[in-house]
């Protein structure tokens, strides 16, 4: 079959990443790099199933970076993104310009011209939001604040594409006039000026359209009930910005951004986000697997020294400059590794402009090949550098913040251990306080740690799973353990530790959900409190006593609903392994309160108040029958 | 002007027949201060200071509730033991209370009749108060008698209409200082006197 054809690429394409995928999330080591080595497998080093046609797959598939843009701007509401005005222009700004000139300098060391050291300086200071952003959602810390400042930074770089754009060009030996750089690219026919409002008026036109044409757009179609037309629909927007912006020189992907973050208060958010999901997974997993079969694996093989320490090298520098503006920032130790190691590969922008680069000659085709490659590696190596911080860098760091502090804890000796002093644990702790019981604090948040030192209070950094950690913090001699820590992954483990290594422990433990309190159910604990119980049934009290009901029995009401359900929690935790007998055992639990509930049935339970009253008893009065 | 403080102590209003009227009447009243203590403290934890500087700005207290267990519900034992403190209320420097009045008014399902030595309670509705009495005196109050609404299973529309008149009457007398209270500290019970 020929290697060209559409269904012979789609195959080769999708069973790589049938294969790979699954198989590397097993090992866990993410999905990235399962496509990127799928690429790598298909590639032209290893099995040569795909030729030249992979550079033509790879800018049609970085269209799904295009739609993740638009998803996360989905995600984050115009508030949110004015608060972080100050990390995206500050760290972005601060990240971009350092890096721009320090890879300036060393390429001019090494010897290269001056046009050609800022064209690798400004190649360098791109990283990949395609790689980073997808591996940060797939690991849910794209809300801490190394998440969000690694977001930051990103939105800054793709702003600071267009003007590197602008003076690409200039950089050409000999010069180039723009008209040939941007090959058919109408707008360079305007000048300066009239460029700036042609630029402004697409942006105005995206938000515009996103706010008063989409909705309606949107609505009509929805009426038509058709599933697929909603899809089209959608589609057509995220096509349409990326014409609009390419078409003026914008990067699509922050148009795609911005016009998702105008429709991030619309109804239609969450239809928008699940049609167009599948889309943009399909297309980004082609791309990383477009760029896993770029990698050059008989160039590697040529110089793999020289090749490997370049990578190295230009991702340790990229780091350290990251590492230095984190801290620059606040950001605590743990968050700024994860931070700037995130960040330190060459972005999927890199291609272009090499591209471009070599088209007009401002790199020698031999530093444009190897600079292909460490791009390339770059990318594909970030996936390990995740793990390699989650596994040796973040306990190592843990452990250091601890021993560093461990005779204070060992000094004090408390009977309560705390692990976990968010909005849940420092209510608990509090209250210990407030009644002078001595609790010993630990959190695995360094920037939580830091301000709540600031509050005076004594907190220790680390994570309390580790054996040694609880240790230190006087578990042998402690008679509570409160865990009250925000992910039940880490409540897990924690309740594994203590209950190996100190039995004599008394836990008590926050659940996030039913679920959870299954789980720890099954695990013997017997202190269990589901995080939002008691206060979504106080909340539906004041409801009914809002509408009329005393207060008392609303909180009778409340009270006889928690404690039934408590018993049923427990009652049903052994079903819970079988999914239909739990359905119907919960089913039957659930009937069981609402009959309980009625007041309107004279003779139920909720008849609590005393015999005086009861209908039953006066009816024995009125016949006569009392005595 | 006397100022009358009725703290009322009800666990079950909804489903009350009686006791529901007579409520809403005594709260309409002018003049006098009416305390629905299940509705305030549902879960019965008492604002003690807020309700000692209540009985300080009056010279009448009015216990009502119905009787439960020959005694009254339990959120109005819970606001004796926490309100009357030692030395606010009696001790060698409880002075707060000195000189004031305090009754209880109460319903109960059986009749007058059960509440004799030959009927189903064998002691008298007196007798059944005294703790309370006591602590009154304790308090160095004066305990006038109890006001009873007996027989309030068996009443029906009217009757609660009736009673709850009588009732609010006497409220209405005791607030306009129409009775001669050490006249009435003498009766067995309030309904005596009238």
């Amino acid at each position: 079959m020929e290697t060209g054809s559409f269904f012979y690429l789609a195959f080769i394409y999708l069973a790589a990443a049938v294969v790979m995928v699954p198989v590397a999330k097993r090992l866990g080591l993410g999905s990235v790099l399962g496509y990127l080595l799928a690429g790598v497998i298909i590639g032209p080093g290893l099995l040569g199933l795909v030729g030249d046609e992979r550079q033509d797959v790879m800018h049609f598939a970085e269209f799904g970076v295009v739609m993740m843009l638009f998803v996360i701007g989905l995600e984050l509401e115009p508030a949110l993104l004015w608060r972080l005005r100050r990390s995206i222009a500050g760290m972005g700004g601060l990240q971009v310009l350092v890096t721009v000139l320090v890879f300036f300098g060393i390429s001019l060391m090494l010897g290269l011209p001056w046009k050609a050291s800022l064209a690798v300086g400004m190649l360098v200071s791109l990283s990949s939001t395609a790689i980073v952003l997808q591996t940060l959602q797939e690991k849910g810390i794209i809300k801490t604040p190394a998440g969000q400042s690694s977001f930051s930074v990103l939105l800054f770089q793709d702003i600071a594409v267009i003007p590197m754009l602008a003076v690409f060009p200039m950089l050409v030996e000999g010069g180039i006039s723009a008209e040939d750089a941007h090959g058919s690219a109408w707008i360079d026919a305007y000048s300066g000026w009239a460029k700036t409002l042609i630029v402004l008026g697409a942006v105005g036109l995206i938000i515009a359209g996103g706010r008063y044409l989409v909705r309606p757009v949107f609505h009509a179609v929805a009426g038509t009930r058709l599933r697929e037309l909603f899809t089209a629909a959608v589609l057509l927007l995220v096509i349409a910005i990326q014409l609009i912006t390419s078409a003026v020189g914008l990067s699509p992907a922050l148009g795609a951004f911005l016009g998702g973050v105008v429709l991030a208060n619309s109804e239609y958010r969450h239809e928008l986000q699940s049609d167009i999901e599948p889309f943009k997974g399909l297309l980004l997993g082609s791309f990383f697997i477009s760029i896993g079969a770029s990698i050059d694996l008989g160039f590697i093989a040529q110089q793999p020294l020289l090749i490997l320490g370049a990578v190295l090298g230009l991702m340790l520098v990229k780091s350290l400059i990251l590492f230095g503006i984190g801290k620059m920032f606040r950001l605590g130790i743990d968050q700024n590794s994860t931070f700037s190691l995130a960040l330190c590969q060459i972005g999927e922008f890199g291609f272009v402009l090499l591209s471009f680069a070599s088209q007009n000659g401002i790199f020698s085709s031999a530093l444009n090949d190897f600079l292909l490659v460490v791009t390339a590696l770059s990318m594909a190596l970030t996936p390990l550098f995740f793990i390699l911080n989650e596994k040796m860098v973040q306990p190592r760091i843990g452990l250091n913040l601890a021993e560093s502090i461990e005779p204070d804890v060992i000094h004090e000796k408390n009977p309560v251990i705390i692990a976990g002093f968010g909005r849940f644990g420092s209510v608990a702790g509090r209250l210990l306080k407030a009644k002078e019981v001595g609790t010993t604090v630990l959190d695995n948040d360094a920037d939580r740690v830091e301000l709540l030192r600031k509050l005076g209070m004594k907190v220790y950094y680390g994570d309390a799973s580790r054996p040694e950690l609880l240790e230190g913090a006087g578990a042998a001699e402690a008679r509570l353990l409160i865990i009250a820590l925000d992910q039940p992954e880490q409540t897990l483990r924690l309740v594994d530790t203590a209950q190996k290594h100190f039995p004599h422990l008394t836990l008590l433990v926050r659940a996030l959900d039913r679920d959870d309190a299954y789980e720890l159910l099954r695990r013997g604990v017997q202190h269990i409190y589901r995080e939002t119980t008691d206060t979504s049934l106080r909340m539906g009290a004041d409801a009914l006593h809002l509408l009329g009901f005393r207060a008392y029995q609303a909180r009778f009401a409340a009270q006889l609903f928690y404690h039934h359900d408590e018993k049923a929690l427990r009652d049903l935790a052994d079903t819970w392994a079988d999914r239909n007998l739990y359905i119907s055992a919960a089913r039957e639990r659930i009937a069981e309160l609402e009959q309980l509930l009625r007041a309107d049935d004279a003779d139920t339970s909720l008849d609590f108040d005393v015999e005086w009253d009861s209908s039953s008893l006066r009816e024995d009065i009125v016949k006569g029958t009392f005595k | 002007m006397a100022r009358i403080l009725v703290l009322f102590a009800h666990p079950a209003l909804e489903k009350s027949r009686v006791n529901v009227q007579i409520a809403r009447a005594v709260r309409e009243l002018d003049g006098i201060t009416f305390s629905d203590l299940y509705e305030q403290y549902p879960d019965f934890f008492i604002d003690v200071a807020a309700e000692q500087r209540l009985l300080t700005e009056h010279d009448i207290i009015v216990w009502q509730h119905p009787m439960y267990w020959y005694s009254c519900p339990p959120l109005l034992k819970q606001w004796i033991d926490l309100v009357l403190a030692h030395n606010w209320a009696y001790g060698s420097k409880g002075y707060a209370l000195a000189g004031k009045y305090l009754f209880n008014a109460v319903t109960t399902g059986g009749g007058e009749a059960a509440y004799s030595q030959t009927g189903l309670n064998r002691y008298s509705l007196r007798q059944y108060l005294i703790p309370f009495e006591q602590t009154a005196r304790l308090c160095r109050m004066t305990y006038l008698p109890p006001y009873a609404m007996q027989g309030t299973h068996r009443m029906d529309s009217s009757d609660i209409e009736k009673e709850t008149s009588r009732y609010v009457g006497l409220l209405k007398d005791l607030r306009d200082e129409r009775l001669d209270l050490d006249a009435a500290a003498k009766q067995e019970l309030f309904n005596h006197l009238r």
